[in-house]
């Protein structure tokens, strides 16, 4: 079970770890399980500004495209190019190679879950 | 009105297997259970073992209602036989795609889309004298065995000489110690067997295929894999890439059509020729990596030309692929389009079908 200590988490199921000046945003293990393969991002480029909340992104898996969203405000420091060629990193490990983008100049977002708030409202959702 | 979703006899297999369950046509279906990717590669590499028994079966015995209803001529297919063909409406619109097997007991076997046995079913009726056609979907079971390892495997488990099952072609035997209708057929691009079976004995002969698989690295397969199998060999999916508005002609399904005959939709479908088509199915490659989709719009110079009506990725081929409605004038292979992608143009090419064949087709 990866280290989930010190991350935060959106409703619409992304991550977010800070790490000094920056934050490392993903997408959560139940997007990705979710999501099922998947096959492309569409990512924003170094230097753009996102809103908490904004949208940061779309998620092509095999099954659909999906938004994603930036869990807090901040400029693009840097894009993960590993997912270029190998998007099932996503898949494969959600919260280590499979991130997504790297932001400085963050602005929090306090409407963010901890990982017990975030897994309880995972559990809400399905039926089982 | 409550709508309860159908289960086929292997729904407690898949979620055993840890498969996500869908919807589909009505049905709960397995729609990957590990991921679609490796059972796509598992399936045009090794073998993947498929539930479909969700297709729909309806026996038709009155031979001159077959020839009525069905799009292509009959008289040549003999017992032991199976052909493609088409069930249209008066307009010449597609009520469905079909197989049709020319059984042992005279008369034939449809084999027609899940969502569409009932509604197939009653069309056929108010076609047919009383008593000459039965839905039997539901009594029928169908695992399919898809890949190059597949004839093998299959051959392993009965003692049925399958080399002499010509592709298109079906026996009745055994296989695993159930008696099985052994279909050479598929939906893969791949060869391989559908197999038919009772539904009390679909989960034996599952199991015995999965664990005699073993050796041959087989993997079952959901929806979402067959999904991007067929698109890859170019087969059209009912609902997707043709519906009931839809003339053969226009679907590229031209072959399936025997004109001389008197069909349900043939004066329909004529006259359309005569007239000239509005839009023609092109297998389109993409050449940026963004993912065409179902109901994207086509466009040339910026302008509307047609719309996809599949789209994904190519696990094969390592490009994307889509098949798209266009205007006639821009069916030519190599011709250069567009796909607008959330507002944005992606560029495609027109490329033939299918898009990806098998190596050694036996």
């Amino acid at each position: 079970m990866p280290d989930l200590s010190g991350m935060r988490f959106s409703e619409s199921h992304e991550w977010v770890k800070r790490d000094g000046e920056t934050a490392i945003v993903g997408i959560t293990e139940y997007a990705q399980s979710q999501l099922g393969d998947v096959i492309y991002l569409e990512l924003p480029t170094v230097g753009q500004q996102l809103d908490a909340g904004g949208r940061l992104g779309v998620i092509e898996s095999v099954k659909a495209a999906s938004d994603l969203y930036s869990p807090v405000g901040g400029e693009v420091a840097d894009i993960n190019q590993e997912l270029k060629d190998h998007p099932e990193y996503v898949n494969q490990d959600p919260y280590g190679k499979g991130w997504i983008i790297k932001l400085r100049a963050i602005k929090d977002n306090p409407k963010l879950l901890d990982q017990k708030a975030y897994d309880d409202f995972v559990k809400g959702k399905s039926p089982s | 009105m409550v709508v309860t979703a159908e289960r086929t006899p292997l729904y407690d297999e898949h979620v055993r297997l840890g498969a996500q369950i869908t919807n589909f046509g009505g049905w709960l279906m397995p729609l990957q259970y590990t991921s679609i990717r490796e059972e796509h590669r598992a399936v045009r590499e090794a073998v993947g073992l498929f539930d479909l028994s969700h297709m729909g079966e309806i026996r038709l015995k009155d031979d001159a209602a077959a020839q009525r209803l069905l799009t292509r001529d009959l008289t040549p297919l003999r017992t032991g036989r199976v052909q493609y063909a088409l069930l249209c409406n008066d307009d010449g619109g597609i009520n469905d795609d079909v197989l049709v097997y020319a059984v042992p007991e005279g008369g034939y076997l449809l084999v027609v889309n899940a969502g569409n046995q009932d509604s197939d079913f009653d069309w056929i009726r108010s076609h047919t004298p009383d008593g000459a056609v039965f839905n039997v979907g539901r009594e029928w079971a169908l695992v399919g065995v898809q890949g190059p390892g597949a004839v093998a495997l299959v051959q392993r488990v009965t003692s049925s000489a399958l080399g002499t099952v010509k592709y298109y072609a079906f026996i009745e035997g055994r296989v695993a110690d159930v008696a099985c209708l052994i279909s050479r057929t598929g939906y893969t691009g791949e060869d391989g067997f559908e197999l038919f079976c009772g539904n009390d004995d679909a989960g034996r002969l599952w199991r015995a295929l999965l664990e005699e698989g073993q050796a041959d690295g087989i993997r079952p397969a959901g929806l979402g894999a067959r999904d991007t199998l067929r698109l890859e060999a170019g087969m059209r999916l009912y609902g997707n890439d043709m519906d009931d508005k839809t003339n053969p002609l226009e679907a590229g399904l031209e072959w399936t059509l025997s004109l001389d005959k008197d069909f349900i939709g043939r004066d329909a479908i004529v006259e359309a020729r005569q007239r000239g088509l509005d839009r023609r199915l092109v297998g389109l490659k993409m050449l940026d990596r963004n993912i065409p989709r179902h109901g994207y719009r086509v466009l040339r110079d910026g302008q509307p030309v047609g719309v996809v009506s599949s789209g994904n990725v190519s696990f094969t081929l390592g490009y994307n692929i889509a098949m798209a409605y266009v205007l006639p004038a821009l069916t030519e292979p190599q011709t250069r389009l567009d796909i607008d992608v959330r507002g944005r143009a992606s560029p495609a090419e027109v490329v033939s079908l299918p898009f990806y064949k098998r190596p050694h087709p036996k």
